[in-house]
């Protein structure tokens, strides 16, 4: 399957087992692979592929009662899964070594950088202190962190994430591994430090003629980084090739439709938009003040600073930015979640910021919000029924009418009414969010504020989530703000975008004028970070 | 029901289950085992266990009879350790709840007043209390319950915290629910496991305290209590130990039977540490 | 320095609350049935009533209770902690004499404890499930299950009457007055039963939750990495582990100082050591509710001092505090 002459690490018909009781016996079975050294490995797939397994059974780390029952991992002409724990402890760290998804959390709180760094050579080289701080400074150098002497004795929350990511990147290459394994490195990423890491791991992987395997569910970054393709999906290989030819002339069904699911940079026609506002936001502000005993010490964040923004009757205005961008703030902000400072919020002749809790809560059916987390956002212990039919309730409906209202929204978000007697846990990701988006509609809103409705969705749950909400859209009349960190999923589903840095709006205007020529030089950073380059832009997919 | 099946798996936690319900069978059965008052004479001082079939379990010094003073102190055992849990979980909640939801000067004035019952050693508190109200088993059991709040205050704030701003309270919120809804139909339903699972350590120490307490001879001398008969067992303690050593078996069996049954709910509750 | 600074400030924090306290205690405590006066009257062997004003205007308790609140607290700032007419001193000269004993035996006990719960919890947290876990997390249970009067009681039967090792009560030998290092000795034997005794239950709960601390840490993402790295088990315990599953057991330090010493009453009063918790004991039967509220305010204020060493030792083990100051 796999020929490779100088593979650095070959994987032939690698199984795992997983513990009795799990969804599925194996969670990776017959898996071969091979990585030759100089090349960038990427391993794609969704959540439960088994993708990360994979990276752990090389390392055999893997959690307790999940084993290995059958295969090879030939590495340096050593079979891995044969290897005692004291070879595998040789080959950790100075053969093969790991980066990871959250490097907040894969950093050890209380002890400093550099000592992390320095541990590497502490445990496989016997050099002297000196010679290791210098090596340490140097490594910290070479992965381009702004004055290595301070990061090194800087402790991991004293570091950005994008910095933090790079120390992990200078530990894993502290000895010159043949193999890097990088298992989601960039997913926590805002989109432009995951292009300055993307492009790091590149340079340094030429320079030292590193193999790197590189674990993501990015096509993406997959288009930006892979020399080659290995496309997963419930533990097993479902095809693998050159990148260019598994991403522009993928062979099987569900690869295809994988890559048709990725949402192009490419904006579908524009619609007709209404001259009518239905909401007009001007002027609003809203600060966090933080710490401080009797005012010393305080700090004060600006979150949101004099935004003004209007939506049209019917249309879909994107608001787009990173993370601490004050997009999720001024989202609560219109839906009163948090009280804004100055400014006014203006929806149906009235000024929503100037209302008290209690004329709010009578009016909140006006404008409804769906929430990013599926898990986060349904009360665990109320059936799906319930949780739909509580709007109503609350205000004014009888209980068995909202019930029987509750099973007809059901049918309209594509959801089986039957299942409307679950709890939520019963349900996927994706069934949760379209429970959260039928609570939503249970009131008939006019204004809908989705806040990254589909960013803990997987590619494919998520493009059949946008088409819902397109299709309703369309329906029902809505009028959406979408907020999203994600300009694909904007350039999908959006009329009208507006780009916040810093809690400012920077830009606003067409969704197609403001990605097809972007003025503002953040803007540009935004759409020239989107990994994938030609493919993110024109690759061939099922519009929404 | 998941929970309940997750329960019965433990066998520490079934034990405790068994030993638990052993003691409440004790109580309940006092008055028909035992009918004659558990402190009335009954025979001659200081009979050895197992040496007199009539008194299996000896008698203490002033001649009562051991096994029932054993059988009738599961029951002032039970009825303090639960009556004053009791009452330490609902001020515990009542007082966490409104400081984590409301948080701002609510929370801050709430919590001086936790961190100040915190601060005064719980024992000496209790000390304090029955030195003013006297030593009724009314006032020992509320005394109980009034010093052992503070952590279920903490424990239940910190739940109200963490989950005030939850994405499916922050729904409920822009859904147009009231303060009250928020706090008892979504909130309050989230924040209970891990504060009735605390409920166990709460009777276990209760049942500590006031047993310590009448030990030194400051609860109601007037019910046959465990602590009691141990505070009466100490005067001939160089010989006749026995009359201490039965009705402490007696207390540590129900706190151990308490503390099971409290960590296997915590384990049923929560299976995520379990499969640890 | 910014350590001290920031444990300063919770220090600072923590006077309204013994000043909330104080009030709260002392308005209780007006509530009791009899005052100083009629403790004093009874210890005389009664007296008239006219003898009984004159000594209520002398003490000042003839006032009304705000003006007897502030005048406490105002002769509190001065240390004076009023007279105590059962011992026939001040209060806070007997508070002093009985301060080292309990001192002593708490810092004993949570020294045992702390050593033991941290070796016990770290033992069975690497042999998880095993049987040197089961062993140890059993023996847990039972230890924190047990009263400890009765612990004590049986440790005495045990120890010294039958054994005859140690001595059953009392701080020193009373017969012969030992000096120097002998008297050092003879204190530390007095001491082995009571600080057990005092101990037991808080190292239960000190090892259930260093085993607990101790799993959890080693489930999480950093551990991982150590282990990627190529770190033995052993290393990734000593030097990943340890110091982070530490730091739940060092605030529970701080939060159960108080259980400490209300404990000590009770082992206190079991081997009739002459210390702060047998004062309390004493005072309420006696009625001597001057030393008692002196007692209330001089445990919180140990309470909050072991606060204050707690924080300044988390602070130098989790660098993290010392950034959100």
């Amino acid at each position: 399957m796999s020929e490779i002459a100088d593979a650095v690490l070959s994987i032939e018909h690698l199984g795992v087992s997983l513990p009795k009781g799990a969804d599925r016996p194996h969670a990776l079975s017959d898996v071969s692979l091979s990585i030759a050294s100089n090349e960038i490995l990427c391993v794609v797939g969704e959540s439960g592929s088994g993708k990360s397994m994979m990276a752990n059974a090389i390392m055999r780390l893997l959690p307790n009662e999940v084993r290995i029952d059958s295969g090879r991992m030939v590495f340096e002409g050593r079979d891995l899964c044969a290897a005692s724990v004291a070879e595998m402890r040789q080959v950790r760290g100075a053969g093969i070594a790991m980066i990871f998804q959250e490097p907040m959390t894969a950093l050890n709180p209380l002890r400093t950088i550099g000592d992390q760094i320095a541990e590497m050579f502490s445990i496989h080289t016997k050099l002297s202190k000196p010679e290791i701080s210098a090596k340490v400074l140097a490594l910290l150098e070479d992965v381009r962190i702004p004055d290595p002497k301070v990061a090194a004795k800087a402790y991991p929350h004293e570091l950005s994430g994008g910095q933090r990511q790079r120390a992990m990147i200078a530990m894993a290459l502290a000895l010159d591994p043949k193999l890097l394994i990088a298992d989601e490195p960039t997913t926590a990423l805002d989109v432009t430090t995951q292009a300055q890491i993307l492009k790091l791991i590149r340079d340094l992987q030429q320079r030292r003629k590193t193999a790197v395997l590189f674990i993501t569910h990015d096509f993406g970054v997959v288009a930006e980084i892979a020399d080659r393709v290995v496309v997963m999906q419930h533990g097993v290989v479902v095809e693998q090739g050159a990148a260019a030819q598994v991403l522009n002339d993928p062979r099987q069904p569900y690869t295809k439709q994988l890559i048709a699911a990725v949402p192009p940079l490419k904006a579908p026609p524009a619609r007709i938009i209404s001259g009518k506002n239905i909401l007009t936001i001007s002027g609003v502000s809203k600060t966090y003040r933080t710490g401080g005993f009797l005012g010393r010490g305080a700090r004060v964040t600006p979150a949101v600073q004099d935004v003004s923004l209007y939506l049209p009757r019917g249309a879909t205005l994107g608001i787009v930015g990173e993370s601490g961008s004050g997009k999720s703030t001024l989202a609560r902000c219109i839906v009163r979640l948090i009280d804004p400072e100055t400014g006014s919020i203006v929806l149906g002749g009235k000024d929503w910021a100037k209302l008290t809790r209690e004329e709010f809560r009578r009016e909140t059916r006006h404008i409804q919000m769906v929430f990013q987390d599926p898990f986060a956002s349904l009360n665990p212990r109320r059936k799906a029924a319930e949780l739909v039919a509580q709007g109503p309730i609350v205000h004014g409906t009888p209980r068995a009418e909202a019930i029987a209202e509750a099973k007809e929204l059901f049918a309209l978000v594509g959801l089986d009414p039957s299942s409307a007697d679950r709890f939520p846990h019963e349900f996927s990701g994706g069934q949760r969010q379209r429970i959260g988006l039928a609570r939503a509609l249970a009131l008939k809103p006019d204004v809908l504020v989705a806040d990254e409705p589909v960013s803990a969705l997987d590619v494919s749950v998520q493009a059949q989530v946008l088409k819902l909400l397109a299709g309703l859209r369309q329906q029902l009349g809505l009028s959406i703000i979408f907020i999203t960190h994600d300009l694909r999923v904007a350039a999908q589903i959006c009329d009208l975008v507006a780009v916040m840095k810093d809690g400012a709006v920077v830009e606003q205007g067409l969704a197609a004028e403001v990605f097809g020529n972007p003025q503002h030089p953040y803007t540009q950073a935004l759409l020239a970070a989107i990994p994938g380059g030609k493919f993110a832009r024109e690759h061939a997919t099922a519009t929404v | 029901m998941d929970a309940l099946k997750r329960y019965f798996r433990s066998p520490a936690a079934v034990a405790g289950l068994i030993l638990l319900l052993v003691v409440i069978a004790m109580a309940a059965s006092a008055s028909f085992l035992y009918p004659r008052d558990p402190l009335a004479l009954a025979g001659r001082p200081l009979i050895w266990p197992f040496s007199n079939p009539r008194f299996l379990l000896g008698t203490d010094n002033s001649g009562r009879d051991i096994a029932a003073q054993i059988f009738y102190g599961a029951r002032i055992s039970l009825l303090i350790g639960g009556v004053a849990t009791a009452i330490a979980i609902l001020i515990g909640i009542l007082v966490g709840a409104f400081a984590g939801y409301y948080g701002g000067w609510v929370d801050n004035v709430l919590m001086r007043i936790t961190e100040a019952f915190q601060t005064l050693p719980n024992f000496v508190l209790l000390l304090v209390l029955v030195a003013v109200f006297g030593s009724t088993l009314t006032t020992v059991t509320i005394a109980v319950g009034v010093v052992s709040w503070p952590v279920p205050a903490r424990l239940t704030r910190a739940e109200f915290l963490s989950l005030r701003n939850r994405e499916f309270v922050q729904a409920g919120r822009t859904l147009g629910m009231k303060d009250l809804q928020l706090i008892l139909g979504e909130i309050l339903p989230n924040a209970m496991p891990p504060v009735i699972v605390y409920a166990s350590v709460v009777m276990a120490v209760a049942i500590l305290l006031e047993s310590a307490l009448a030990f030194l001879r400051l609860s109601d001398p007037n019910v046959a209590s465990w602590g009691n008969l141990i505070g009466l067992g100490r005067d001939v303690l160089r010989v006749q130990w026995y009359v201490s050593a039965i009705p402490g078996i007696a207390i540590l069996v129900t706190v151990l039977a308490v503390s099971l049954v409290g960590q296997g709910l915590n384990d049923a509750l929560n299976p995520r540490l379990k499969s640890r | 320095m910014r350590i001290l600074g920031l444990a300063g400030r919770r220090l600072a924090a923590s006077i309204p609350t013994l000043i909330l306290i104080l009030i709260g205690v002392f308005l209780l405590l007006q509530l009791a049935p009899g005052d100083t006066v009629d403790a004093l009257m009874a210890q005389m062997g009664g007296g008239d009533a006219a003898t009984a004003r004159e000594l209520r205007k002398f003490y000042g308790l003839d006032l009304s209770v705000p003006v007897q609140l502030g005048n406490y607290l105002w002769r509190l700032i001065r240390l004076d902690l009023g007279f105590s007419s059962i011992y026939g001193k001040p209060v806070a000269t007997v508070i002093l004499e009985r301060l080292p004993p309990t001192i002593l035996l708490m810092t004993a006990s949570l020294s045992f404890a702390f050593f033991f719960g941290l070796l016990f919890g770290v033992i069975a947290a690497r042999g998880v499930n095993r049987w040197p876990d089961t062993l140890i997390s059993t023996l847990g249970l039972i230890f924190y299950a047990t009263p400890s009067f009765w612990f004590g009681l049986m440790a005495i039967v045990v120890f010294s009457i039958y054994l005859q090792w140690l001595p059953a009560g009392g701080f020193q030998d009373i017969g012969t007055v030992q000096t120097g290092i002998w008297g050092v000795i003879d204190i530390a034997k007095h001491l082995v039963l009571p600080t057990l005794t005092l101990g037991l239950i808080f190292l239960a709960i000190y090892l259930r939750i260093m085993r607990a601390s101790m799993l959890e840490v080693l489930n999480l993402d950093y551990v991982r990495t150590a282990r990627a790295k190529g770190l033995d088990e052993t290393r990734v315990v000593t030097r990943h582990v340890l110091r982070n599953a530490l730091l739940p057991m060092v605030t529970l330090i701080g939060l159960q100082a108080g259980t400490m010493l209300g404990g000590s009453v009770v082992v206190e009063s079991v081997f009739s050591l002459p210390g702060l918790g047998r004062l309390a004991y004493e005072s309420v039967v006696q009625r001597d509710l001057n030393t008692l509220l002196g007692i209330v305010f001089v445990s919180a204020l140990l309470v909050i001092v072991v606060n204050f060493i707690v924080d300044l030792l988390y602070a130098r083990l989790d660098p993290r505090i010392a950034a959100e100051g």
